[in-house]
C-alpha cells in the first residue's frame, strides 16, 4: 500500500517502513537458507558431526581442520577445481566477447546468432549431460568418431582418460554455458554510443583498431563483471561433472563440491564436510577479492 | 526417469499474465492459499503436505521407495500392477530414485529427518551399516510368518545376510552375481561350443583367455567386453570376484576399522585383470552401455556384468546365453562378486506411521511376485519360485542360478556396500591397472593404502 503514495504526499509513517517491509520476505530467506546453514557450517567444523547421529556429537576442536589440510585428496579436488576453473573462464570469457563482436557486426539475422549462442544455456544441466555422455562415448561415440574422420586413428577416450576428462568436460561446459557472457558482452556492445564508433572511423581507425582501442577498453567494466562471475560459478562446478563421470576417472576429475558432498551426505561425516566446504569458501572469497583488487588497481591507473 | 513421486496437492491457480502488479499479488495470496490448505489438509493423503507438516499419511496409503530403472523398473511395475489388483483399498505410491549412493543418501535423510517411507529396497551389503545407524526396523518371525513368510521358503544365503547380531532387518528377494554373457553365434563360430550349445571350458587362466581370442578372431574387434569408465563397481566386481577365488579372503575387518587385504592374493587377481587388456582381448576403456552395444552389435562375443542387463540384452534381439563367471582360479571354493535385493521398513516415528501388516502384506506380495522378478535377470531368494518348474524354465535366467552360490558379498564396513567409498577405491585401483597405468603389485599396494586411510577415519555411526 506505502508504494501508492503519491510522492507530492508528505513522508508518512508508511514510507519509512516501505522499503524494509518489502526486503523482508528475501531477508528471511536469506536468514533461514544461507545465513543460518553458514553459522551451523562453521560451528559443526569444531565437532565430529555426523549425519546418522542426532546433535553435533565430540568436540573436535581444530582436528578437522588439521585433518582436511593434511588430505592430499582435499588438495587433490582443489586442484581439479582451479584447473576446471582455467579450462573454462579463460575461454568463456574471451570466446564470448569474440562471437559478441562478430554477431554484433550482423545487421540482417543478428537474432539467429544471438538466438543459436544462447540456446544451450536455457538447457537443464541433465539434459547437457545426457547429450554429452553419447558424444564422449566410447567405442560408439560422435566425438571418437570425429577425430577418426579428420585422421586422427586412435582417438583418445574422452571420458575414460585422465589427461582429458577434465578437458572434455569443460569443452561441453564452454558450449553450454556460454550464452550468458555472450548476452552480457551483446548488452555491454549496445551500451557503446554510435558517435564513439563514427568518430574512431572519421580520425581513419580500420576495424581491427576500432576493436583493440575503442571496443574491449570500453567493455573494461563488462569483463570484470564477467570474468568473475564465471570464476566464481566455475569454482562452484558439480552437477555435470558428477552427471558425466562421477569424479572419474580415477578421481581425475572430482570437484571440491564432490568431496563436501561425498564424506557429508554419502558417508555422513558432517564436521569434515563442513571443514572442507568452509576452506572452498575462502577459496573462492580470496579469488574474487584478488581480482577485484588487480581490477581496481588498473582502472586507477587508467 | 521414472520418478513417480506423488504429488496429490490441488497444483497453484496459473497466474494471470501479462503479471501486473495486482495480478502478482493475487498469485502470491492464492499461493499462499493452497499453502495454508494443505497444511488443513496434513495427514489427508497429501504426501506434499505430509511433508510440512510432519503428519502420518493418510492409514490406506503405503509408501515405497526403490533404486529400480531401466529392465528392474520395468519388472517392479508389473509387480506392483498385481499388487494394486488385488489391494485396491491400498494407496500404493511407488518412488524410484538414482541407484547408488544417491539413493541411500535419501534414504537415510529421510529416515532420520521422521518421513521414511513404509517399505524400501536395500542391497544387503548396505543393511549392517543401516541397521547399526538404527535406520531400520527389526523384523519378529512372528510378524513375518502372518504374511507366509517363514525362514524355511527363503535361500539360506541371504536370509543370513539379512540379520545383523541375529537379529532380522531385511526380507532379502534375490541374489545378483556378475556373471558372463556370451553370443552363441560367435561361439560357435569360434568352435567354443559342446554338443548342447554349452561353452565349452572356460574355466581357468589361460582357458578363458583363450575363449575371448578365438572370438576375437570371429568379431574382427574385440573378444569381450567389461566396464570401465565411470564404472568402478563393475571393476570393484570384477576384482573382487577373483580375489575370493583365490581365497585372499575379506578386505577390512572389525566393522571396516581394521585392513586385512591380502596384498599378494590382490596382485595376482589384478595381473589376470592386466592380462585380459595386455593381450588385446577386451578394450581398456568402455562405459557400461558401451560394454553392451559391443555385445548386442557384435563386436565382442563375450561380456561381463551383472544379471540386471539380461532384459537389456535381450531387448536387442541377439542369440546370447549367460552362464556364471568362469573360475579363474582354483585355490578356494567358487566365487563371484554378488549382492541381494531386500525389503526393510525404516524405522517410522510412531506404530501408526510405520504400518507394519500394510507393509508386510506388500512385502510378501512382492516375494510372490518372484517369477516376474525373475525374468528380469535376478536369481530368487524366494524358494518357491526358485524351485518351481517355471523358473528351471526360463532361460537364460536359471543357467547361471548356480552361481548364487558362490555369492560373494562386498566386505563389511560403514563405507562398503553398493555404489560406497570402498566400491570406488577399489574399483578406481582396478581401474588403473587394467588401463595399464599402474603395475599389480603397485594397485595392490595402492589398495591397501587407500583402505588403510578410510579404515582411520572415524565411523559416523
Amino acid at each position: 500500500m506505502a508504494t501508492t503514495t503519491a510522492p507530492t504526499k508528505a513522508p508518512g509513517r508508511g514510507d519509512r517502513w516501505a522499503g524494509p517491509g518489502m526486503l523482508l520476505p528475501f531477508a528471511l530467506f536469506y536468514l533461514v537458507f544461507l545465513v543460518g546453514p553458514l553459522i551451523y557450517t562453521v560451528v559443526a567444523g569444531f565437532f565430529d558431526a555426523s549425519l546418522l547421529k542426532k546433535g553435533l556429537g565430540d568436540f573436535a576442536g581444530l582436528s578437522n581442520y588439521a585433518a582436511v589440510l593434511g588430505d592430499d585428496e582435499f588438495w587433490r579436488t582443489l586442484g581439479n577445481t582451479l584447473w576446471f576453473t582455467v579450462l573454462t573462464t579463460v575461454p568463456l570469457v574471451l570466446l564470448s566477447l569474440v562471437l559478441a563482436i562478430l554477431a554484433d557486426r550482423f545487421v540482417r539475422g543478428r537474432w539467429f546468432f544471438r538466438f543459436a549462442f544462447f540456446a544451450p544455456f536455457v538447457l537443464p544441466s541433465a539434459v547437457i549431460s545426457l547429450i554429452f555422455t553419447f558424444i564422449y562415448a566410447d567405442q560408439v561415440g560422435l566425438a571418437q568418431q570425429a577425430a577418426k574422420w579428420i585422421g586422427v586413428d586412435t582417438p583418445p577416450s574422452w571420458l575414460g582418460d585422465p589427461d582429458w576428462a577434465m578437458i572434455s568436460i569443460a569443452a561441453a561446459t564452454v558450449w553450454w554455458t556460454i550464452g550468458f557472457n555472450f548476452v552480457l558482452y551483446l548488452a555491454g556492445l549496445q551500451d557503446i554510443p554510435r558517435s564513439v564508433h563514427e568518430a574512431a572511423a572519421i580520425d581513419g581507425a580500420g576495424p581491427w583498431q576500432r576493436i583493440r582501442h575503442v571496443i574491449v577498453p570500453m567493455l573494461g567494466r563488462t569483463t570484470t563483471l564477467v570474468t568473475v562471475l564465471q570464476a566464481v560459478a566455475s569454482l562452484k562446478v558439480f552437477d555435470q561433472i558428477y552427471m558425466l563421470t562421477m569424479g572419474g576417472p580415477d578421481g581425475s576429475t572430482r570437484p571440491s563440491l564432490q568431496l563436501i558432498y561425498d564424506t557429508g551426505f554419502v558417508e555422513g561425516r558432517v564436521g569434515y564436510a563442513s571443514t572442507v566446504s568452509l576452506l572452498l569458501f575462502v577459496v573462492i572469497l580470496l579469488v574474487s577479492l584478488v581480482w577485484f583488487a588487480l581490477v581496481r588497481r588498473a582502472e586507477k591507473e587508467r | 526417469m521414472r520418478d513417480r513421486t506423488p504429488h496429490n496437492s490441488p497444483p497453484p491457480p496459473p497466474l494471470p499474465s501479462p503479471p501486473s502488479r495486482r495480478g502478482l499479488l493475487r498469485g502470491t495470496l492464492s499461493l499462499g492459499a493452497v499453502a495454508a490448505s494443505s497444511v488443513a489438509l496434513g495427514g489427508c493423503g497429501s504426501t506434499l503436505a505430509q511433508g510440512f507438516t510432519g503428519g502420518s499419511p493418510s492409514p490406506s496409503r503405503l509408501n515405497f521407495w526403490n533404486p529400480f530403472t531401466g529392465g528392474d523398473g520395468e519388472r517392479l511395475l508389473a509387480m506392483e500392477d498385481v499388487y494394486r489388483a488385488r489391494h485396491r483399498t491400498t494407496d500404493l505410491k511407488s518412488a524410484t530414485f538414482v541407484w547408488g549412493s544417491p539413493y541411500y543418501t535419501k534414504l537415510t535423510l529421510a529416515t532420520l529427518g521422521e518421513r521414511p517411507p513404509q517399505v524400501a529396497v536395500t542391497h544387503l551389503s548396505k543393511v549392517p551399516t543401516l541397521a547399526e545407524a538404527g535406520l531400520l526396523t527389526e523384523l519378529r518371525t512372528s510378524d513375518l510368518a502372518r504374511h507366509g513368510l517363514t525362514e524355511d521358503k527363503f535361500d539360506p544365503r541371504p536370509w543370513k545376510k539379512s540379520q545383523v547380531d541375529g537379529k532380522l532387518y531385511a526380507v532379502p528377494l534375490d541374489t545378483h552375481p556378475f556373471v558372463l554373457y556370451f553370443r552363441t553365434d560367435i561361439a560357435e563360430k569360434a568352435g567354443l561350443l559342446d554338443g548342447q550349445g554349452q561353452l565349452a571350458d572356460v574355466d581357468g587362466p589361460d582357458a578363458f583367455i583363450d575363449a575371448l581370442r578365438a572370438a576375437k578372431e570371429v568379431t574382427g574387434a574385440w573378444g569381450g567386453s567389461v566396464a570401465s569408465v565411470k564404472d568402478a563397481s563393475t571393476q570393484f566386481r570384477l576384482f573382487w570376484s577373483f580375489y575370493r577365488q583365490i581365497g585372499g579372503g575379506d578386505l577390512v575387518a572389525e566393522q571396516g576399522k581394521k585392513v586385512v587385504i591380502d596384498t599378494a592374493a590382490a596382485a595376482e587377481a589384478l595381473a589376470y585383470i592386466r592380462r585380459l587388456t595386455q593381450e588385446k582381448v577386451v578394450p581398456a576403456s568402455t562405459d557400461s552401455p558401451g560394454a553392451i552395444t559391443m555385445l548386442t552389435t557384435g563386436k565382442a562375443g563375450f561380456l561381463m556384468d551383472g544379471v540386471w542387463q539380461v532384459l537389456t540384452v535381450q531387448g536387442a534381439k541377439v542369440k546370447f546365453d549367460v552362464r556364471p563367471l568362469p573360475r579363474i582360479f582354483h585355490d578356494a571354493p567358487y566365487a563371484c562378486a554378488a549382492d541381494s535385493h531386500s525389503l526393510v521398513l525404516p524405522k517410522a516415528p510412531s506404530a501408526a506411521a510405520q504400518r507394519l501388516d500394510l507393509s508386510l502384506g506388500f512385502v510378501a506380495a512382492l516375494l510372490n511376485s518372484s517369477k516376474l522378478w525373475a525374468e528380469g535377470g535376478h536369481v530368487p531368494a524366494w524358494l518357491p519360485t526358485q524351485q518351481s518348474p517355471g523358473y528351471r524354465d526360463l532361460a537364460p535366467q536359471s543357467h547361471y542360478a548356480a552361481a548364487a552360490d558362490g555369492a560373494a558379498y562386498d566386505p563389511a564396513a560403514w563405507y562398503s556396500g553398493a555404489g560406497s567409498t570402498l566400491q570406488v577405491v577399489v574399483g578406481n585401483a582396478v581401474t588403473s591397472v587394467f588401463t595399464g597405468a599402474t603395475s599389480p603389485t603397485a594397485g595392490a599396494a595402492r589398495m591397501r593404502r587407500e583402505l588403510r586411510e578410510l579404515a582411520s577415519r572415524p565411523a559416523p555411526l
